[in-house]
């Protein structure tokens, strides 16, 4: 019976005897209880389940978001200097602090968290807040399913973070490939956190999936046709695309390795017919598409800056959108370059490697739109515009080595080295996290209703280019050397300064993100001077730029009509006069705390099942159900906000513009 | 859809009412589980002949019961149709009616098939003994999985329809589990051939 | 699994009923007719194959009898598309039938693919040569990256 109960969880499983894990477990005890103590000081628990929690508000469910992959960030930062202090110390007899055993989970770590727990919930935040207002409409499709999306990528993250401090996490790299991670080699927890923290979380990027793909086709403001829908929709829409046309494969494969583990099952075994790389032909089917749903909503938020900070209309607007669709397409013809050197012969690394140069050459048009939409407009380098001129040099580069790497025989050299591992930084910081940074600083003062503060933001920006070029540029030349990735010892002493160099870079971008954080800070104490109170503090051309900062509840009280690209310009350009009266009732939905409980119940369920806890795990999935069933029987999901109230707050409004000359 | 008037040219008057999308969300939902069986298919595929000196589809299929499993989803397919028939006719307890057929049918399917893995397991066939049995016993299984989950849908469904009868958000869910329930039928299409006639074929 | 918010006009909520096709949805139910055809097809593409393997009716070359149920196969998956599942172009203003295209040419690339990508594999790299026999091979997994 103690069994059915606790499974393998024992006292053990806390890691009394590691220093660094029992020190950090005591610092977040600590700024969790002060967390939990300020929130009650302020009385601000009933705010938080009201306004927050239950709230189906794409523009919280997209703050949220943002929230969540940033303290996410912090994290998967914390692995990366653990990981460069630890190479550029342990030469020869010294062991550095990280023994193998750990430094494999820190590396694991690292990539599980940037890329499912920092990119796509920055990725998703920011297509949830932005798209509905882009298209003039009032919520996305399904505003339930929203929230609960996002409380299922919570708890994958949730779950993540009490690896840390109860058992261990996998030891396998981020990808986790059989047999390694199958139950012969892998007995303990680590793959099972890894496994079901990644499809609870899969589930609700799956859902959000869909949810963006028929808000985008179905409610869109009348007028708006596919080709006059802002650039970022465009790329949004193809990035749902390849979450909903992806994440099932990773789904299915994870289900596999677990059965495998759970079951005996014999898909990725060494024995009994199993074929391990059938898993890493699949899982890398979902993986590549996976790069593209991280950087695609970045390009879009780049041509949304580019032209809005260039003044001019965006150059080749439909061969953006072609080159985006084509991108769409073709990544699901290249998966095989993740393993060239896995055997499969001459033609099939050939067929690969000519897609994977295809693919190139859409992404170079745009850049190419990109800067002839900035030649002969008025540049304001405001921070959006720097980080994406941070971009445009930094992720070419990053695009430049990926052609390289798409050549088989360059490939057999450099696969698993070092450079490789610079590659896919360079394009994803550059790309992605630039991106994001880019997006959360323009859409900063559309969300909060102030700006934030340029002098730390451009502190963060330069710290954040110069540390990561001097982070990665050694990488680069270590990986031509020779030298493997994922090692945490090495005997060569001459390759020492490299690391060191690299270690130094990592300490730059540590102190960006320290800027960052002084820069909201900063930004919140001033934010009565960086107020915006018009709307639309940078001059913007797409429809979001049209509401108040922070938009009401219901975005629009009319829902605008579209005669053209860049539709708020075109308003601009025609005077156009807000209403002032008139209003009517505005359907709305409801609040609620089912996604939360759902999520909770999920994640009390992957724990269960993580540990073996039979019976707790089958509660539940049992609670699960039946939750999920009730849920159904509640029909009364809306309703309407009186034209008064709307009247009310439309008033308010004007008179805050009235008072701003 | 829209309402445009000489003024105001930038903003509707009136509501707007965007079309519903939850039956394109749930078809988008059918596509992405349609990769997801296309994933188990192609582990099928590649591990399908891996018998680790086990026994093989051949030695194991039993084609007869496969027939009248088949036979039995074929024919639920066409008791919820039309059961979506007497729904377009206002006919609440003759949707009911078909319904619950579809539901029983759908629950001879399963306890055929479950009657088949006690059977495989008893016989020391099981999921374990190869690759070939667990990608079998995985395909297999998630289309059972899913008619099973498909039938507690149902019922929840019907107890609706009880409650509240053929209202709009009601005609959706119906619409939703007609979609479901057919696309079953189609993986059904791929799982007898691929497993069961191809599985015995040498 | 729905949750959809209805914007109705004021005073409607979520009771009210709409005209059929006004949503544009699937449409709703075909005739009578569609259904019988599509079932009465079905039958006898599903009779013809299961005739076929449970009958060991052979032809000259293997496999044919094979490329026929994968060909009948496909034939009724139409069917089934067509007569059951209301499928046509103007569905959801194209977009079901898009995102059903688009899925089946991801289906086609993820199956072929792994199937070309894993031959070729095992071809290359496994001790017999062959994808089709060793009961228990073993990969080393050092050559894992």
């Amino acid at each position: 019976m103690r069994e059915l109960l606790f499974g393998r969880l024992g006292w053990d499983a806390i890691p009394w005897h590691e220093p660094i894990l029992l020190g950090t477990f005591i610092g977040v005890a600590l700024g969790g209880v002060a967390l939990l103590a300020v929130i009650t000081y302020f009385k601000f628990w009933g705010a938080l389940w009201r306004d927050w929690i239950t709230s189906i508000d794409h523009k919280k469910i997209g703050i949220m978001y943002v929230i969540l992959g940033l303290v996410m960030l912090l994290r998967g930062f914390s692995d990366a200097v653990m990981m460069r202090a630890q190479q550029a110390m342990s030469f020869g007899d010294s062991a550095g602090f990280l023994p193998p055993h750990h430094y494999d989970q820190v590396f694991t770590a690292h990539g599980v968290i940037m890329i499912f727990f920092v990119a796509m919930p920055l990725v998703t935040g920011l297509m949830n807040f932005v798209v509905p207002l882009q298209i003039g409409a009032r919520d996305v499709a399904f505003p339930f399913l929203n929230n609960f999306s996002f409380w299922m990528t919570a708890s994958g993250a949730a779950l993540v973070m009490m690896s840390l401090f109860v058992g261990e996490f996998a030891r396998t790299g981020w990808l986790a490939y059989p047999p390694l991670s199958g139950i012969a080699f892998s007995p303990d927890v680590g793959v099972d956190y890894y496994i079901w923290s990644l499809q609870i979380a899969g589930v609700g990027t799956l859902l959000s999936g869909i949810n963006l793909i028929v808000t985008i086709v179905k409610m869109r403001a009348p007028g708006m046709t596919l080709m006059k829908m802002p650039v970022f929709t465009w790329t949004a829409l193809c990035t749902n695309v390849l979450i909903v046309a992806a994440f099932p494969v990773l789904t299915a494969v994870l289900a596999l390795l677990s059965l495998d583990r759970y079951a005996g099952t014999n898909f990725f075994t060494n024995t009994l017919g199993g074929n391990a790389m059938m898993y890493v032909n699949l899982i890398w089917i979902w993986g590549h598409p996976e790069v593209y749903i991280l950087i695609l909503p970045a390009f879009g938020v780049f041509s949304e800056i580019v032209a809005t900070f260039a003044g001019k209309r965006l150059f080749g607007y439909a061969s953006m959108v072609y080159a985006t669709v084509v991108i769409t397409i073709l990544s699901y013809l290249v998966w095989l370059h993740h393993f060239f050197t896995m055997g499969s012969g001459a033609s099939v690394n050939s067929f690969f490697g000519i897609t994977t140069m295809i693919i190139s050459i859409p992404t170079g048009a745009k850049i190419f739109n990109w800067l002839f939409t900035m030649y002969h407009g008025r540049i304001r380098f405001e921070l959006p515009m720097m980080w994406t001129i941070g971009f445009i040099c930094t992720f070419t580069i990053g695009g430049m080595t990926g052609v390289l790497l798409a050549v088989p025989p360059a490939d057999f050299v450099l696969h698993n080295s070092l450079f490789l591992v610079a590659h896919f930084h360079n394009v994803i910081i550059g790309g992605v996290v630039f991106g994001m940074f880019a997006g959360i600083t323009y859409w900063f003062p559309k969300a909060f209703g102030f700006r934030l503060d340029p002098f730390w933001g451009k502190c963060t920006f330069w710290l954040w280019l110069v540390g990561f070029w001097i982070a990665f540029t050694p990488l680069y030349v270590l990986g031509l050397m020779g030298v493997t990735r994922r090692l945490s010892h090495f005997d060569d002493p001459s390759l020492q300064i490299w690391f060191q160099i690299a270690a130094f870079g990592a300490a730059l971008i540590f102190l960006g993100i320290s800027c960052f954080i002084v820069q909201i800070i900063v930004s919140i104490r001033r934010r009565a001077q960086l107020r915006d109170v018009t709307g639309d503090p940078w001059d913007g051309r797409t429809l979001e730029w049209s509401t108040s900062s922070p938009p009401p509840a219901y975005n629009f009280a009319f829902t605008p009509i579209v005669h053209d690209n860049d539709a708020w310009t075109d308003m601009k350009n025609n005077r156009y006069a807000r209403p002032l009266e008139g209003f009517i009732p505005i359907h709305m939905p409801k609040n609620t705390g089912a996604g939360f409980v759902i999520a909770m119940l999920c994640a009390a369920c992957g724990f269960a099942l993580i540990w073996h806890m039979w019976l707790p795990a089958a509660a539940a999935f049992a609670a699960l159900l039946v939750s999920i069933i009730v849920h159904t029987f509640n029909y009364d999901r809306d309703h309407h906000v009186p034209a008064a109230e709307v009247l009310r707050i439309e008033n308010a409004r004007t008179l805050s513009l009235s008072g701003h000359v | 859809m829209s309402e445009t008037r000489a003024l105001p040219r930038y903003h509707l008057t009136t509501e707007h009412h965007p079309e519903n999308g939850t039956l394109l969300g749930f078809w988008l939902y059918l596509m992405s589980d349609c990769l997801v069986f296309a994933c188990l298919f192609a582990v099928y595929a590649v591990l399908g002949r891996h018998y680790a000196g086990g026994p093989t589809g051949a030695q194991l299929f039993d084609l007869p019961l496969v027939a009248v499993n088949t036979s039995l989803l074929l024919l639920s397919s066409i008791t919820y149709g039309f059961a979506m028939l007497a729904m377009k006719g206002n006919r609440l307890r003759e949707t009911l009616g078909w319904l619950a057929l579809t539901g029983a049918l759908g629950a001879g399917f399963i306890g055929l098939e479950l009657r088949e893995f006690t059977h495989l397991v008893a016989d020391g066939a099981g999921p374990q003994r190869s690759a070939f049995l667990s990608s079998f016993f995985t395909l297999v299984g998630t289309h059972g999985l899913h008619v099973s989950f498909g039938i507690v849908w149902l019922v929840t469904l019907m107890l609706q329809l009880g409650r509240h009868g053929l209202t709009a958000a009601n005609r959706r869910r119906v619409l939703c589990l007609s979609m479901f329930w057919h696309f079953l039928d189609v993986v059904w299409i791929g799982v007898f051939t691929v497993v069961y006639l191809l599985g015995v074929l040498p | 699994m729905s949750g959809s918010a209805e914007h109705g006009s004021p005073g409607h909520g979520s009771q009210e009923l709409e005209s059929p096709g006004h949503d544009g949805a699937i449409e709703h139910a075909g005739s009578l007719r569609d259904y019988v055809t599509g079932f009465l097809l079905a039958v006898l593409l599903t009779a013809i194959p299961f005739w076929l393997v449970m009958a060991k009716v052979f032809f000259a070359q293997p496999g044919v009898t094979a490329a026929i149920i994968i060909a009948l196969a496909v034939v009724q998956i139409v069917i089934h598309m067509v007569y059951f599942l209301h499928m046509n172009t103007r569905a959801e203003g194209g977009w079901s039938l898009l995102a059903l295209l688009f899925t089946t040419m991801l289906v086609v690339i993820a199956l072929s693919g792994s199937l070309w990508v894993m031959y070729h594999l095992d071809h290359n790299m496994m001790p017999t040569g062959s994808p089709m026999s060793m009961p228990g091979a073993n990969p080393d997994p050092r050559n894992m990256p």
